[in-house]
């Protein structure tokens, strides 16, 4: 029971900040609708005891990723509003079109049972930290080694970009 | 009334679909980029639900990898951002059009 209420007010939330994150016409204002939708999923990775997950989200996603955000947007100006022309004709119908097309897939699909396979019996899972390091450094320990070398390379991409401008005075 | 894994799901097919809709009909980089984290979380959020009702913890590493990849394509993606601006001093996809052939 308590669970239906977390989730209908949570989900409520979530789906006002994902909309007004693609409807907002300032860049602050989709940054801060996309913070709400990540809290509110944090929410949900709770009720669904991943609390682990739950913490990531909020530190990594919540703090760090839109941090970032919010950083760029202060650097590339928000008082520049939006041009909402739309200069590539029929893009805007076709675009509802597909997206109301996708919609009924996605209802259409939720008629049928996704979750299928043999369920392991046992305790219900608890994402505590303990649980997903054992997984993490025993099955899954190569992937987690590749991981380290991808964000190795994401930061030296990043600071190279940020680097080398040789030419930025005559393509301004 | 209990909440099945199909109403994670839903809710999760829902934000997807907006998160695709942002980029469709948006023109600003950093609003599409946006668009694009909503759905790997909308993902993330069907990860963590099918993991718990097949009670496997494998959903949750997954999500895990997810976040990572998210956080290096975050860092690479507004780089470019920020470069391609100092250049031409717009972040509007519509203006960055001289590939067109």
């Amino acid at each position: 029971m308590v669970e239906l209420v977390v989730f209908i007010i949570f989900g409520l939330v979530a789906l006002f900040g994902a909309l007004s994150m693609v409807w907002a016409r300032n860049p602050v204002y989709s940054a801060m609708g996309l913070m709400l939708t990540m809290f509110s999923v944090a929410v949900f990775y709770v009720s669904n005891s991943a609390h682990f997950i739950a913490v990531v989200q909020v530190i990594i996603y919540a703090g760090a990723v839109m941090t970032l955000f919010l950083f760029v947007i202060m650097l590339i100006g928000v008082d520049r509003d939006e041009d909402r022309r739309e200069v590539i004709p029929l893009q805007r119908p076709v675009a509802l079109a597909v997206l109301a097309l996708f919609g009924a897939g996605v209802v259409v699909a939720g008629r049928f049972a996704w979750v299928t396979g043999p369920t392991v019996a046992g305790e219900p899972i608890d994402g505590t930290v303990e649980a997903i390091g054992t997984e993490l450094f025993r099955d899954w320990v190569l992937p987690f080694e590749v991981t380290a070398l991808l964000l190795i390379i994401a930061a030296t991409g990043a600071i190279g970009l940020a680097l080398f401008r040789r030419d930025e005075e005559e393509g301004a | 009334m209990t909440v099945t894994p199909g109403w994670y799901m839903a809710l999760a097919a829902a934000l997807f679909v907006i998160g695709a809709g942002g980029i469709l009909l948006r023109r600003n980089a950093l609003v599409m980029f946006m668009s694009v984290e909503l759905m790997l979380n909308a993902v993330n959020l069907t990860f963590v639900a099918a993991g718990r009702e097949l009670n496997v913890i494998d959903g949750q590493i997954s999500v895990l990898f997810v976040m990572v990849v998210a956080a290096a394509e975050v860092v690479v993606g507004l780089a470019i951002i920020v470069a391609v601006f100092r250049r031409r001093h717009t972040a509007s996809v519509d203006e960055l059009s001289e590939l067109k052939g």
